[in-house]
């Protein structure tokens, strides 16, 4: 579509930019909304699912005759009643393994069988009759142990691609994947100053305080219902309705409100198993996850190992950048190194960059994305060498950073010429900003850190129908995860010309509207936004087209302005305007009911640049890290609702600074998860840490009429990084394993004092 | 021609050569000849891949129309969380 980049930068909005209360605020703070498990259905069975205890097992035989014994059972199913439907389609096939284990179990917690039963004791009962007969097999839960030669196999036929030469024997390697452009090896040679270091980063969970839930019910005709918190219902239709081998039109599936995805509810664990289980019951069967569960066996993120090379001039130019990213993504393909890869130079200038991924699989869950996936390990590596190179070099690290910033016309570290991009403006709007001249005391320091997130459009579907009274109803197919919903309300009433109030945007089912892709990649405002936005500019020329044959005037007579239609000019006719309210009161007796619609795909998704800054303080005692002050500058093209950028910007900080602090997947030597509950598994919550300063750039995105840009991931990017280039300031010590958890950060000290006092 | 630029690894598909140079209306088109021309690369296509055209990246679109001097680069298909 044309882009309306004069538009954008010029147009002042009556409603966009402004704060309204969102329309799921009242519902949500007082237990009204409805979650994925709060829906009920008569007759409905509790549905459990029998997990592997061990990391790595043959599956010999599956025997559940005593389970479906026991009264109160109505169905147990295992991988006999999923039977493969894939079709060749690699990645679908690793989704039905995972929801439901084949010859093997892959990791502690990988399903195996279920059943549904008539009430949860009775279900709990019938797991334990459930015989599996293992054998268990040697198991491996280190990303660099695994890519060791004698590491377990997880696939005894998985040769590496993206080697060449191919190599002869089989390993964990899934694949090898390589970015940059220059010569690095000559770059090098050019420096006054290099840096080299490894670093590793454990695996997180998204910790969504909703665990997974659905209630799914089809019927003897092969029609079927699911009701399931999801960031796609669509996906979850289309994914569940190829493995369960029913027409996509077959399954309605309703997105209830969602507690919280972050990328974790982007995919399907329980919702295949839940229709088989109905499929087989013939009543309705609800599945809950328990919170270890999640832990176990959704998808938490990719443990990485990374070496980072970066060498740079005395005068603190960047000659040449290098990495080595190795990613596992648990025991299927598809981490996502190759984006670390592409994203860990994506924010400077430079002649030689390279960056090498390797796709590690071991014995864990499959992994899935949180916020930027692939990014914040490797803005970790890169931006804590950058750190240390400024200082080495003899700059400040954010003039070190403006020297070598990316910009317009830039050849980006993963291929394409970068156009207008907002990373300069957050860098020189970070060095203005009252956080960079605050005092700093013992034991305190500051870091900072910038990074980005790609962003992408997608296919959305917006059905906006005008009532007779005026009121407008716009139909989405994109769960609301952040505030969406009065987003597009706001840009409906603004391009309507009507209050905000008269505006309610509802979720609608899989049966309402054509495919919405997820709600993911930052795309919801502007992709779904954009939708909005044209579907009201659809419905304008109708209501034109209306006013037009009330007044009895061709259709290009009538012009929209303020809400209202309006002659175009004087030869058009003295007729007084016409409000929406007024032609929708006439829509029954003048043709019919007026709606507007848009369907498509969308492009020209623009990149979100952020720097972060942070202050912490370290008790040296306790190796306890305190973050002091915190603040995020990001680029989101326009803040359609202001609030909700700064919500996406603190809360990607937020869970951010619990990666660089406290979280982490323990593994015990038997490859199984120590700590899959909240209370080992520790994210910040309010009384951990200061309110997250936010300030809103607005470089418009010339891809959207608006110009907006996507803003959800990039805040995951930087906070690592920024979190560790402050303890170090604090402290002197260069962490470079995440989480620098007090227990580490001390022995780190402690060595650090051991040495001084060797050396004295 | 549309300049074609695929990422290193893909490299060894290609005979060493990242620079490549395809005649192709839109990037349908120019997928599919990438892929006939280079069978190695078809696996990589079949996983999934974005394109950026001249700066803009597109993750589906595939009926953007490609001008004679249109800067192409593959990219790994884009995700998001």
């Amino acid at each position: 579509m044309p882009l309306d980049n004069a538009e954008s930068s010029t147009r002042k909005y009556k409603v966009v930019g402004t704060r309204p209360n969102r329309p799921d605020g009242v519902d949500k703070v007082t237990g009204r909304a409805r979650f994925g498990a709060d829906a009920v259905a008569p007759g409905q069975l509790v549905g459990l699912i029998l997990r592997s205890p061990h990391a790595h097992a043959k599956i010999k035989s599956i025997d559940a005759s005593k389970a479906l014994k026991l009264a109160g059972v109505k169905a147990v199913v295992t991988k006999d009643d999923l039977p493969d439907k894939t079709d060749g389609d690699a990645g679908l096939y690793d989704v039905l393994v995972n929801v439901m284990a084949r010859e093997k179990a892959l990791y502690q917690g990988h399903a195996v069988a279920a059943v549904a039963a008539t009430s949860a004791a009775i279900a709990k009962a019938a797991l334990k009759l459930i015989n599996v007969d293992y054998e268990i097999l040697p198991h491996v839960t280190d990303v660099d142990e695994a890519m060791k030669p004698n590491a377990p196999l997880l696939y005894p036929k998985m040769i590496t691609d993206g080697v060449d030469p191919k190599p002869k024997k089989p390993s964990n390697i899934v694949r090898r994947y390589e970015f940059g452009h220059g010569d690095v090896e000559a770059g090098f040679r050019q420096a006054d100053i290099v840096i080299e270091r490894s670093f590793k980063t454990e695996a997180t969970h998204q910790g969504y305080i909703e665990p997974h839930a659905c209630l799914a019910n089809v019927g003897p005709d092969g029609q079927g219902e699911l009701w399931v918190c999801t960031q796609g219902h669509f996906m979850v239709r289309d994914t569940c309705a190829r493995l369960l081998g029913m027409d996509f039109s077959k399954l309605r599936v309703t997105a209830s409100e969602i507690g919280g995805g972050f990328g974790g509810k982007t995919t399907v664990f329980i919702e295949p198993v839940a229709l088989a289980l109905s499929r087989k019951a013939n009543r309705p069967v609800k599945v809950v996850m328990s919170r270890e569960e999640v832990f176990k066996a959704t998808g938490p993120t990719s443990s990485s190992s990374i070496d980072v090379k970066i060498g740079a001039t005395k005068d603190g130019r960047i000659v040449a950048g290098d990495a080595t990213l190795r990613y596992q993504g648990g025991a299927f393909a598809g981490s996502p190194v190759e984006f670390g890869a592409m994203t860990a130079f994506a924010q400077y200038d430079l002649d030689n960059v390279r960056a090498i991924g390797f796709d590690v699989v071991c014995n864990r869950p499959k992994q899935a994305a949180y916020r930027a996936p692939g990014a914040p390990m490797a803005n970790f590596a890169v931006e804590s060498v950058i750190e240390e190179l400024a200082h080495k070099v003899g700059m400040e690290p954010i003039d070190f950073r403006i020297k070598n910033a990316a910009r317009e016309g830039t050849h980006s570290s993963y291929g394409p010429i970068y156009g207008p991009i907002g990373l300069l403006p957050t860098l020189q709007k970070a060095r203005e900003h009252p956080h960079f001249k605050a005092p700093l005391g013992k034991n305190q320091g500051r870091g900072m850190a910038c990074g980005f997130w790609f962003n992408f459009g997608g296919q959305s579907c917006v059905s906006m129908n005008i009532g007779v009274d005026g009121t407008v109803s716009v139909t989405v197919g994109s769960p609301d995860i952040g505030g969406s919903r009065a987003s597009m309300g706001l840009m409906t009433a603004e391009e309507l010309g009507i209050p905000y109030e008269k505006v309610r945007t509802v979720i609608a089912d899989t049966g309402t509207l054509g495919y919405n892709d997820v709600t993911d990649g930052s795309r919801t405002t502007f992709a779904t936004g954009m939708a909005c936005i044209l579907a009201a500019r659809d419905a304008i020329k109708k209501l034109c087209a209306r006013a037009a044959q009330i007044w009895g005037i061709p259709e290009d007579a009538v012009t929209w302005e303020n809400g209202h239609a309006k002659p175009a000019g004087a030869n058009a006719g003295n007729h007084p305007p016409m409000s929406l309210k007024e032609i929708a009161a006439q829509a029954p007796s003048t043709g019919g009911p007026i709606a507007g619609h848009h369907e498509y795909s969308a492009d020209g998704a623009g990149v979100s640049f952020a720097t972060h800054i942070c202050d912490s303080e370290v008790d040296p005692e306790t190796g306890f890290t305190k973050i002091l002050r915190y603040t995020v500058l990001q680029d989101a093209g326009k803040a359609v609702h202001p609030s909700y950028v700064e919500g996406q910007f603190q809360g990607g900080a937020v869970q951010g600074i619990g990666w660089a602090l406290n979280e982490e997947y323990i593994y015990g030597k038997d490859g199984r998860l120590q700590n899959a509950g909240f209370l080992d598994y520790r994210i910040p919550v309010c009384s951990d840490l200061p309110m997250i300063d936010t300030v809103i750039l607005e470089i418009p995105n010339p891809g959207h009429p608006y110009g907006v840009r996507g803003v959800g991931e990039t805040s995951i990017v930087p906070p690592l990084a920024a979190v560790a280039n402050s303890v170090s300031a604090a402290v002197g010590v260069r962490m470079t394993e995440t989480p620098i958890s007090p227990p580490k950060l001390l022995a780190a000290l402690e060595k650090q004092s051991a040495m001084k006092k060797a050396a004295e | 021609m549309a300049k074609v630029i695929i990422w290193s690894s893909l490299k060894s598909h290609t005979g060493g050569e990242s620079n490549l140079e395809i005649e192709a209306v839109n990037v349908k088109d120019l997928l599919a000849r990438l892929g006939e021309t280079y069978p190695g690369l078809q696996p990589q296509l079949k996983r999934g891949v974005s394109v950026s055209v001249d700066g803009i990246i597109f993750r589906d679109g595939w009926l953007t129309p490609l001008k004679s001097d249109s800067e192409v680069v593959l990219l790994p298909r884009m995700q998001g969380g």
